[in-house]
């Protein structure tokens, strides 16, 4: 036991060691500095005030989203949908937060209830047509992201704005902004939606772990079969996962457009925060923990990255690259857990 | 020295918490069919993984033909000439049977696949070795005896001269079983080797020349079958003697568990599989289904227990209607259920075994309350189970994937039988048990019959349906055509009811 537990932590080191090692051969090959670079990375996280309160709020949507995909995943499901899960959720909080008038007490809680209904909402339709008609979850939730990226535009010009191409800011009691993290930070975006996601990471071990819900549907997730057989119902399951998946991805919606942002502007194209999510819970093992730390990681990595033009003179699109191959030796961390037990084995 | 192609010695192979194998040598001659002997959770498979290099042990040496082989992997034992059929099949399913077996050494000309040349290969393999397989067909198509086949083909496409079973005959019916025993006969007569892994000890009597026997990880010793006998092998297995009959008292049937009336169902492609079926199951009384597979009798065990729909008909329970009723309401009303595939139904493989002790009941009291499971008494519970069952396992918290494939059986009908039901549905219940846990479960069985409970058998071991059951339901065709009293039949008249020859009706209706 112990062993297995060493094992699905040393894995996702080693990948991002290797990301890390790569990237630093290339930055090498285009004639930079790895050490200068990555020095400037650090910085760019933790180097002031600013800089790590901007890491923190960019952690806060990807423990979100991170959160869907392995809730998703724990029950054998592949929620390609959280980026339009977050959409919809966004554009929720905000009408919410720019319609409502009520005090803080009642608006902001409603605000980010109904962004999670409306994420929830998004999930439980590619849930339902799997339960029901056993169509591919990954192909429903991949057409549901476009039908949330041309819909939410459309709402914003038409229906919440005039012809606009950003909404009104929410209102003040529906806000998680907060002059004292804001000071605290030397001016960085910081809002309370950290907390949030944390407790949101706190639910999900819970419910997953300790609840008979969970059971469920941890064993739909493994063995369908052996849970129909069970009495279990498996079509319900499916819909439920799917629809809390999609419930964490609108509550990450809320953190940009009542947070972050405190509106929400047309998108040209997707906010990519969903798609990072799926990064995300593959690096932390699709558990509340490990996707918590998983997106500390890839916030450190995406705000420190700013800095490392300016710091190292390493362009961006090099950062690009450098994430990207992190990204890539996670996903390939197969191939890692294999050599290891070669090694394992000739080492005995 | 002996011409052996396969030599195992001083094997040593731990798992976290167990040696699972421990001083074991493995003499294997050459053309000779050996057995490998031993209770659930023995270390068979292991010591067969171990050779076909799916794991490393920690102690010992491997020879091949007299030369020392460090098999690392199971590509080299592929070159060294060692197959491997495991005790569950590892064929994709919508692949055609050439398509399965050229996988991974696929032929190839100008860069393309072969196919033609593959499948002309494979007829001639086949013929060669009377296997008749259709080298077209579909894996999931053809039935589970042919399946086997395909793996056996598999190796010897391979060029393998060494074949390990791993309990081959745990999944075939009695004729499947016959013919499986007539194509080793061939086989060997070709030179190859097998090793044969099983708990009959009458196959083991009937085919192989020479047995080793191992118990709790640790070698015993190597016997010549000829100079044996099955109570010897069955003491020298379990370390202490073993009776083949099961003791009963006379059944006291009372009122009617079980009843249908005229059940009838249709299977997904639409063909009726069971036709007008009428049965009952009393209180007090073991009803042993017997009948060649594919007759219905899956789909009527799927109908009672809710996993399937019916068309018409009616299934009662303690006179109350259950037709078409969800699996939880059939389970809460009082039916267990063994299923005959553990895999796919019986245990949720990833979960550690004292979470599938509790599959059905995790939401009741005292596994859980208002929703919250206390793993205490989860845990607590499977923890008694596995000592009342003989369930070996490192612990409870170990997953039930790591469990040999007998005590995962066990573990399935401890959680059955433990519940208490009022009907007990076991379909080949004993399927991959050694003879010790088979008596075991033999008396568990008959204990709940003497409580009052009912209990439906259905098995394809005549051995099996005589021994324990107090009636005997002959199913042909989707349809109860005889109803005989063990003490009044024999297997012969049973294998010509079961192949459709009619008879005038015996016991009730
Ligand atoms: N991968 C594994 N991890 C941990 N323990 C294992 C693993 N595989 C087997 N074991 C343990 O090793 C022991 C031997 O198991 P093995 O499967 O070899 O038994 P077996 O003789 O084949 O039994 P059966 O007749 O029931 O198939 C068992 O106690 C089992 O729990
Ligand atoms: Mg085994």
């Amino acid at each position: 036991m112990f062993a297995n537990r060493m094992f699905n932590t040393v894995v996702p080191v080693i990948s991002v060691l290797l990301g890390l090692i790569a990237g630093a051969i290339i930055m090498l090959g285009f004639g930079y500095n790895p050490i200068k670079g990555y020095a400037a990375l650090l910085d760019g996280a933790f180097g002031n005030a600013y800089f790590f309160g901007e890491t923190i709020r960019q952690v806060t949507p990807y423990i979100l989203t991170g959160l869907a995909v392995a809730f998703a995943f724990r029950a054998g499901l592949f929620n390609i949908g959280a980026e339009g899960q977050v959409i919809v959720g966004w554009l929720a909080a905000v009408w919410v937060g720019t319609t409502i008038e009520a005090p803080m007490i009642i608006h902001l809680p409603i605000a980010l209830i109904v962004a999670a209904l409306a994420g929830g909402l998004w999930g439980f339709v590619p849930g339902l047509l799997k339960a029901k008609l056993g169509v591919h979850e990954v192909i429903i939730t991949i057409m549901m992201n476009y039908i949330a990226l041309y819909l939410s535009n459309h709402l914003i010009r038409n229906v919440l704005t005039d012809k606009q191409d950003t909404t009104d800011r929410v209102a003040e009691s529906a806000s998680l902004a907060s002059n004292w993290l804001m000071e605290l930070t030397s001016y960085s975006r910081l809002h309370w939606g950290i907390l949030v996601a944390l407790v949101a990471a706190a639910f999900m071990w819970f419910l997953l772990e300790k609840t008979t819900t969970g059971f469920e549907l941890r064993s739909v997730g493994y063995n369908r079969h052996a849970s129909e057989y069970a009495g279990m119902k498996v079509g319900k399951n499916i819909i439920l996962a799917m629809v809390i998946s999609g419930g964490f991805a609108g509550l990450a919606g809320a953190m940009e457009g009542l947070g972050t942002f405190g509106y929400m502007p047309t998108h040209a194209a997707f906010t990519n925060i969903g798609f990072d999510g799926i990064a995300v819970a593959l690096l932390g093992g699709n558990a509340a923990l490990g996707t918590v730390i998983a997106a500390f990681l890839f916030g450190i990595l995406k705000i420190g990255a700013l800095n490392m033009p300016t710091g190292a003179g390493v362009p961006g699109e090099l950062v690009e690259i450098v994430i990207a191959l992190i990204i890539f030796f996670v996903a390939s961390s197969y191939i890692i857990r294999w050599v290891l037990l070669r090694f394992k084995k000739e080492g005995n | 020295m002996d011409n052996y192609v396969v030599e195992m010695l001083n094997i040593r192979k731990e798992f976290p918490g167990i040696v699972a194998n421990n001083n074991i040598n493995l003499q294997v001659k050459k053309g000779e069919i050996h057995a490998l002997l031993g209770e659930n959770g023995a270390g068979k498979s292991t010591l067969m993984n171990v050779l076909f290099g799916l794991y490393q042990p920690e102690k010992g040496e491997i020879r091949i033909k007299g030369e020392k082989a460090n098999i690392t992997d199971p590509n080299i034992a592929n070159d060294l000439g060692i197959g491997m059929v495991h005790q569950h099949f590892m064929l994709v399913e919508t692949f055609t049977v050439t398509q399965n077996i050229i996988l991974g050494s696929e032929p190839k000309r100008f860069g393309m696949i072969d196919i033609k040349k593959a499948e002309k290969d494979v007829q001639e393999l086949s013929d060669r070795y009377g296997l008749s397989v259709d080298p077209k067909a579909k894996i999931q198509n053809i039935s589970v005896g042919m399946q086997q086949r395909v793996e056996i083909l598999k190796t010897l496409y391979r060029g393998a001269e060494v074949l390990i079973l791993d309990e081959p005959t745990a999944v075939l019916t009695p004729q499947e079983i016959k013919e499986l025993i007539g194509i080793m006969k061939s086989l060997i007569k070709e030179g190859i080797s097998i090793i044969l892994i099983t708990h009959k000890l009458k196959e083991i009597m009937e085919v192989c020349d020479r047995c080793t026997v191992i118990r709790k990880g640790e070698g015993i010793g190597t016997v010549e079958v000829s100079e044996t006998n099955p109570n010897e092998l069955a003491s020298l297995m379990v370390g202490r003697e073993i009776s083949f009959t099961t003791e009963k008292k006379p059944a006291q049937p009372k009122d009617n568990i079980l009843s249908i009336e005229d059940l009838r169902i249709k299977d997904s492609r639409g063909v009726e599989m069971v036709k007008g079926l009428n049965l009952e199951v009393k209180a007090g009384e073991i009803v042993g289904i017997a009948g060649v597979d594919g007759n219905g009798q899956s789909e009527l065990i799927e109908a009672i227990t809710g996993l399937s729909k019916t068309e018409s008909g009616k299934i009662s329970l303690n006179e109350k209607e259950i037709t078409n009723m969800s699996p939880r309401k059939v389970t809460e009303a009082g039916i267990s259920h063994i299923p005959q595939d553990r895999h796919k139904f019986g245990l949720v493989l990833d979960f550690p075994i004292g979470e599938n002790m509790v599959l059905q009941t995790y939401y009741q009291k005292p596994y859980s309350k208002n929703g919250i499971l206390s793993f205490k008494r989860i845990y607590d519970h499977a923890n008694k189970l596995i000592e009342e069952y003989d369930v070996r396992t490192p612990s409870e918290y170990t997953k039930a994937r790591a469990l040999s494939g007998g005590n995962q059986q066990k573990a399935i009908i401890a959680r059955e039988v433990d519940r208490s039901p009022d009907l007990i549905i076991a379909a080949q219940p004993t399927r991959g048990l050694d003879v010790g846990a088979i008596e075991f479960i033999h008396k568990k069985l008959i204990e709940e019959r003497d409580k009052g409970r009912g209990v439906l058998l259905i098995s394809f071991e005549l051995d099996e349906i005589m021994n324990i059951s107090d009636r005997i339901a002959v199913m042909f065709d989707g349809n109860i055509v005889a109803n005989v009293k063990p003490e009044e039949t024999n297997e012969q008249e049973l294998g010509l009811l079961m192949a459709g020859s009619r008879k005038e009706k015996v016991g009730e209706q």
